[in-house]
């Protein structure tokens, strides 16, 4: 099994760049889609190895307790997507959207921005890292422009914009790190290897790591959708294929954090430097108020769905920044469930867009009569999302206001305010989506609700019964981010 | 030796500030073309002036392809790309040219009390240096908000990328620098070869990004 191990990390990486070069050289466009999901398969497989070895890969990759965490989910959520994905894009290309030529550039695309994605969460080196984060960025850049309309391509343009100026901004915070790390461990690569940059962090230049933080949170806080850096978010999942608003929206916004999250340890572990919770607290709370106000001024429903992302990723953030291990232990839960219920979410609005030819929701109507299985997902999906009892999602909603209300009764009460806005605005849609009269076309669905319902049991089931080895295995991951 | 390495290395990223002004007042579309090619010729400079002080022989591969790449291989491509789309007008800006240049003089101010005082620890070349490509990142940033134009806002993330090249060989004995200046310049290449695929004026009639405002969602 030792020898295994190494083999089967590399698994994860190797596994998505193989099929990428695969997909493109094959031609049958029947089959690429559900290639696609084997590939994806494979490496989920692969990850789940992680549950019974850490191989020492350093000092470029790492495994540890933090990252397996993400990278499971990862591959799961990818997996998931894939499935929803063949299904999707068969119907993309019957009606012509696509052609097959960009079918096949789509699956490679996606298979590279797995590698990218998984190599950001297992890279040991902050530089590696970086560029893995970059390449991900590129790929959704030409995953969004994907229709070439040309809201499509302002989307595209604007997330290629302002996501390079964040990636700038990081790269520069990294360099600081670099700087602050090279005096104390000494030049070379070692100062940018995350094992040794958190051991030896208490040594570190606090006013350089201050610094480098800003530009760090800045930058990958682009990538997470943090508002005020929010704005490319709501039209690269609008204008972009369905698949990847859900991979967008489950993942890369999670590997950004975890970008984040990386650095905000390598703060707290230094007595001198800033206190990094603050800063993100901030960021958190104006995100969830700014997003759930706007949620009631959308008529196009990926649009709506992509704010409730940033409010989501506001919350995830807030609960970070305020720390402790019960906070930390709600975030990580609820990136998890937030993952998975915003993708199934996806996964049944991009069925209904390609059922209804539209995105508007004033021509979307009546869904649980005309598509009963179809709505009632949306309707599940959307009480998930909103955080009724007794999903996951309400469980850790709760655990994050009531540890601080503890602690700082004011924020919680901000907080709360912007829940309960959110919930409103979603639920006023939702009535017009799912229940009144049927309207519009209602040609019968073609798709696959697997994925779909396999996600919100999941989410339903750790609501109501959490496995306790899980809880162990998060609430020690909780205690490491500090 | 040691004192003319400093000097020299102090010239060219202070001239790198400098070309990063000059970028901020052009109006023409050539004219800032040639700027920005002489603004990554100074950074290719620099580079290749820290690759020899710092004993450092993979620094010439990120000065060589700045040289090629930015310097040369980008503002052609751009200028026929230009003639091509017919778009060698004046620049839209926002704001006149004497406020931009008023709050580019503020930045590099806000830079130099910023970075000084924080990197009391590390050399004199570094800190400076550092100084000087925080200073760059700064005005590149001013240049693509102080612009509409999608030229002149790849043309000011270029310079925010020179200004990184600058802050990463400052950073002595940084790795996978060369790695991170060749994923920069597949961004790159990728922008100018999108602007000429998308075909950002065939479709919107113009290459200002004003235009791309009218497809923003949120209609009912």
């Amino acid at each position: 099994m030792n020898e295994l191990g190494p083999m089967l990390v590399m698994a994860i990486l190797a596994v998505p760049i193989c099929s990428a070069a695969l997909l493109v050289l094959f031609r049958d466009d029947r089959v690429t889609g559900w290639l696609n999901a084997a590939a994806s398969f494979l490496t989920f497989l692969a990850s789940t190895s992680l549950f019974f070895v850490r191989p020492d890969l350093e000092p470029y990759l790492t495994v540890d307790d933090v990252n397996v965490v993400f990278i499971l989910l990862n591959t799961f959520v990818a997996f998931t997507t894939s499935v929803f994905s063949a299904s999707y894009i068969a119907h993309e290309l019957d009606t012509g959207r696509l052609t097959p030529a960009y079918l096949r550039f789509y699956h490679a695309m996606y298979q590279v921005l797995m590698f990218a994605m998984n190599l950001a969460l297992l890279a040991n080196n902050v530089g590696l890292m970086w560029v893995a984060i970059e390449l991900a960025t590129l790929t959704t850049v030409l995953m969004v422009g994907l229709y070439r309309t040309p809201a499509a391509l302002e989307a595209a343009w604007k997330y290629f914009i302002l996501g390079s100026v964040g990636i700038a901004l990081a790269l520069f915070g990294t360099i600081l790190v670099y700087l602050a790390a090279s005096s104390v461990v000494g030049e070379g690569l070692d100062a940018m290897a995350w094992n040794v940059l958190v051991k030896r962090a208490p040594a570190f230049d606090p006013h350089l790591l201050n610094l480098a933080f800003v530009f760090l949170l800045l930058g990958y806080g682009t990538k997470v959708g943090l508002v005020p850096l929010h704005a490319w978010l709501p039209d690269a999942h609008a204008e972009g294929p369905t698949p990847i608003s859900a991979v967008l929206s489950g993942l890369l916004l999670n590997v950004a954090l975890f970008a984040v999250l990386r650095f905000k340890m390598i703060m707290s572990a230094n007595p001198g430097a800033l206190a990094p919770g603050p800063l993100m607290v901030t960021l958190g709370l104006v995100s969830v108020l700014f997003a759930s106000f706007m949620l009631y001024r959308r008529h196009d429903i990926k649009r709506m769905f992509a704010y409730s992302s940033i409010e989501h990723m506001g919350i995830i953030t807030f609960a970070f920044g305020m720390g402790g291990p019960l906070a930390n232990f709600a975030g990580l839960l609820h990136m998890t469930f937030h993952s998975l219920t915003k993708s199934a979410i996806f996964f049944s609005v991009g069925h209904i867009a390609q059922i209804k030819g539209t995105q508007k929701m004033s021509e979307i109507r009546g869904l649980t009569i005309s598509h009963p299985v179809l709505g009632w997902g949306l309707v599940l999906g959307v009480m998930t999302i909103v955080g009724l009892p007794p999903m996951g999602i309400f469980m850790t909603e709760f655990l994050i206001i009531t540890s601080t209300f503890a602690r700082q009764p004011v924020l919680a009460v901000a907080l709360g305010l912007g829940l309960l806005v959110a919930l409103g605005a979603l639920l006023l849609r939702l009535n017009g989506l799912a229940f009144r009269d049927p309207d519009g076309k209602e040609a019968p669905a073609q798709a696959s609700f697997i994925p779909m319902f396999a996600h919100l049991a999941l989410v339903l089931a750790a609501g109501i019964y959490l496995p306790p080895a899980l809880v162990s295995w998060f609430q020690h991951v909780a205690g490491l981010l500090g | 030796m040691d004192r003319l390495a400093l000097d020299v290395a102090h010239l060219f990223a202070g001239g790198l500030v400098l070309v990063s002004f000059m970028l901020l007042y052009q109006d023409r579309m050539f004219g800032l073309l040639n700027m920005f090619a002489l603004h990554a010729f100074v950074v290719s400079l620099s580079v290749a002036w820290q690759a020899h002080i710092q004993l450092a022989p993979h620094l010439y591969i990120t000065a060589g392809i700045a040289l090629i790449v930015k310097a040369i291989i980008i503002p052609v491509a751009l200028h026929r790309i230009i003639v091509r789309l017919g778009i060698h007008r004046t620049i839209e800006t926002v704001g006149g040219i004497g406020q931009t240049m008023l709050a580019g003089i503020g930045l590099v101010a806000l830079s130099i009390m910023v970075m000084l005082p924080i990197t009391a620890q590390s050399g004199t070349l570094t800190r400076e240096d550092l100084a000087f490509s925080l200073a760059v990142i700064l005005l590149g940033l001013l240049m693509m908000i102080s612009r509409r134009n999608a030229v002149s806002q790849i043309i000011g993330f270029m310079s925010i990328e020179n200004g990184l090249i600058l802050a990463a060989t400052a950073a002595r004995g940084m790795p996978l620098v060369v790695e991170i200046s060749v994923a920069f310049s597949i961004i790159i290449a990728l922008i100018v070869v999108g602007i000429f695929l998308f075909r950002i004026r065939e479709r919107f009639d113009s290459v200002d990004v004003h235009a791309l405002e009218q497809f923003r969602g949120g209609q009912p």
